[in-house]
């Protein structure tokens, strides 16, 4: 991966170079943030010519490494206006690294009306008319495009909300089994249609395997680290058997699942959409309980949802989606949780942020709650069509809040906080605050130590503790992420001792360097200051790392939990 | 004693989601894990009343105890 393909939307061409020296260690979201904050103008607008649209597979995407199949794209946000990253999965992070793309830098914007095709290959990157594909949804996009090529084609997309620049629109992204997985969240769906770019098909069929400097250290490394994640029961069992939504019922026994848009910590109805009634559904209807975001992953925590007839309803079902519409939004029937979320994928929205502004509607009265026929019908019809309800909505929990005058908007940034109530679970409300990203539970997943004791235990209704927790979580996350690894290798990482020297092993044998423990804590800390220099220049101050002020007034059941963190105690996560 | 037992995820193979069940006084955790044939490191969670505790928490009529073997997401 010695190439970077930089991509001008004005002039359609696409320069190939190569790797400048300060970007050759980095990868992922390491390498998407540093490029963001070396060439986009913190104070640009998101949508203009001068942001920037940044693709980029991890340093171990491409290798036979588990779970590094992952992609991360990056840009200025538009939904929260600082920097964002946000990585998936599908076959795309592979595709660029069998043909040596480091990275694609996406510039400047064409005419207002122009629709492309930037199709990928060996030699760069050409453009074609895409005006047909105007209106056209993500599922026939990816159809239209494996007919004019091949069923093997990578596609990259947005549906109608990306056209038309809706800040909850995601970038989708083809998996092997012609399903989508999605770049969700911070609107960079939005970044993309405001470059005319309607889809991206990358074709790999002149690629070639990814050089390893030590093939033999590589795979004894690789063998350690894939019996850690075999070996962990969360990464071995608990995921590939019930998937992240066997989270519902812990969180329900330990009060942080917030229903009706964080009103409580428990929700009667949790067992209708938890993890063990989804695994039943989906085996008795002869779905498939186990499937993996990309070719590699070896932990499998995603499904195939299907209905009574075993017709395809959803995949890639995730415990935050099924907590924003089951729980957050009352939606009791697991069926129609999964045709939104399907209806989420088709038009291209990010299934978090499109169930926490949904639940802000139903409060504003937009829809009663629990009603999922219609909030399925708003999906497709209003923010899925662009219609003028359907931008308020589809413009995120924070536009949904400021058009209906409300106050309970579960935000950080501008992003809509998923799934884990700050105030019940403190160290994800760290999290949530201090993030670069917005409300995001990914960048220091607080929840393995607070309430499933993966990593040890701090009591998730103290305040001892949870700094440094959110900060230690943090730093590590920034540097897996830059590696292409899913997430979830940090359970194993925090239990097992031999699994996170693997894959700096890993590292090492596949670019014959010689990094340690230390230089990886080094990396993950100088990603955030990076992340955090954009946004401070951006315009974020201190203020901006604050819960919403409805957290401080109300407590939530059952522990009477309130969000009692003062502004210096939170600002001590940036010390260091 | 009587006191409430729920069971998640795999713990509930061959066995049960909720039962009232009794138990002599000064029961612990453990000797629950024991009764219900679950091995004391498969355990990853125990909450009496929404809060963590451990294999050596006594426990007391009328509560209701939730183990859960190690589970993730996220
Ligand atoms: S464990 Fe889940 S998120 Fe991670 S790579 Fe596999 S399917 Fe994707």
């Amino acid at each position: 991966m010695n190439r970077i393909f930089r991509v001008n939307m004005k002039d359609l061409t696409c320069k190939i170079e190569e790797v400048p020296e300060a970007w050759a260690g980095h990868g992922g979201r390491g390498l998407t943030s540093n490029i963001v904050a070396a060439e986009v103008p913190p104070t640009c607008h998101p949508l203009g010519p001068n942001n920037k649209l940044v693709f980029a597979p991890g340093l171990l995407t491409g290798t036979p490494a588990a779970q590094s199949g992952r992609m991360s794209a990056g840009a200025k946000s538009p939904l929260t206006g600082g920097i964002k990253e946000s990585n998936a999965g599908g076959t795309s992070a592979q595709q660029f690294a069998k043909l040596g793309i480091k990275a694609m830098i996406i510039e400047d914007q064409p005419e207002a009306g122009k629709w492309y095709e930037l199709h990928v290959n060996n030699n760069g990157v050409t453009f074609h008319d895409a005006s047909a594909l105007k209106g056209v949804q993500n599922f026939d996009v990816i159809a239209a495009m494996e007919e004019k090529y091949n069923p093997k084609i990578g596609v990259c997309t947005i549906g109608i909300p990306g056209e038309e620049r809706l800040l909850s629109a995601n970038i989708s992204v083809k998996d092997s089994d012609h399903k989508i997985r999605s770049h969700g969240r911070g609107g960079l769906g939005a970044v993309m249609g405001s470059k005319g770019i309607k889809v991206i098909t990358i074709d790999d069929s002149a690629g070639k395997r990814v050089t390893i400097a030590d093939p033999e250290k590589f795979r004894a490394a690789a063998k350690i680290f894939a019996k850690a994640m075999l070996d962990h029961p969360v990464t071995g069992e608990g995921l590939p058997i019930y998937g992240t939504n066997v989270l519902i019922n812990i969180l329900n026994e330990a009060g942080g699942l917030p229903p009706k848009n964080f009103r409580y910590g428990q929700c009667e109805h949790h067992d209708k959409v938890s993890g063990e009634t989804m695994h039943d559904v989906i085996a008795s209807r002869g779905g498939s309980t186990k499937h993996g975001c990309h070719a590699g992953c070896i932990i499998q925590c995603s499904q195939v949802y299907v209905d009574e007839n075993k017709e395809y309803i959803t995949s890639g079902f995730e415990y935050e989606t099924v907590w924003g519409l089951g729980i957050n939004c009352m939606i009791e029937s697991l069926d129609d949780c999964a045709r939104i979320d399907n209806a989420m994928d088709n038009i291209g929205i990010d299934s978090i942020e499109g169930a926490v502004l949904l639940g802000v509607a139903m409060e504003a009265g937009v829809l009663p709650w629990g009603d999922g026929k219609e909030a399925l019908r708003i999906m497709n019809e209003e923010i899925g069509k662009a219609t003028p309800l359907g931008r308020i909505l589809g413009n995120g929990t924070k536009s949904v809040g400021d058009a209906y005058g409300l106050t309970r908007v579960p935000i950080v940034k501008g992003q809509g906080i998923p799934a884990y109530d700050p105030r019940s679970v403190k160290g994800i409300g760290i999290t949530y605050a201090t993030s670069t990203m917005g409300a995001d539970h990914t960048a220091g997943y607080a929840i393995a130590t607070n309430i499933l004791q993966v990593g040890g235990h701090i009591d998730p209704l103290q305040k001892e503790g949870q700094v440094e927790l959110s900060r230690n979580l943090s730093i590590a996350t920034a540097a897996i992420d830059s590696c292409g690894m899913c997430i979830f290798i940090a359970f194993p990482a925090l239990d097992i001792p031999e699994c996170l020297p693997a894959l700096i092993d890993m590292i090492n044998a596949r670019y014959d360097i010689s990094l340690d423990g230390d230089d990886v804590v080094a990396l993950g800390k100088s990603i955030l200051k990076t992340e955090k220099a954009f946004n401070d220049a951006a315009g974020f101050t201190n203020a901006d790392d604050r819960l919403p002020e409805f957290f401080e007034l109300e407590t939530v059941s059952p522990h009477n939990a309130i969000w009692d963190f003062s502004p210096a105690e939170i600002d001590e996560f940036w010390n260091f | 004693m009587k006191i409430t037992v729920k069971l998640f995820a795999i713990f509930r193979n061959d066995r049960f989601k909720i039962e009232d069940r009794d138990y002599p006084n000064e029961t612990t955790v453990g000797d629950v894990l024991t009764s219900l044939d679950i091995d004391g490191p498969e355990l990853g969670v125990a909450l009496i009343n929404g809060r963590h505790v451990t294999k050596e928490t006594v426990v007391t009529e009328g509560q209701t105890l939730a183990l859960f073997p190690k589970v993730g997401g996220g």
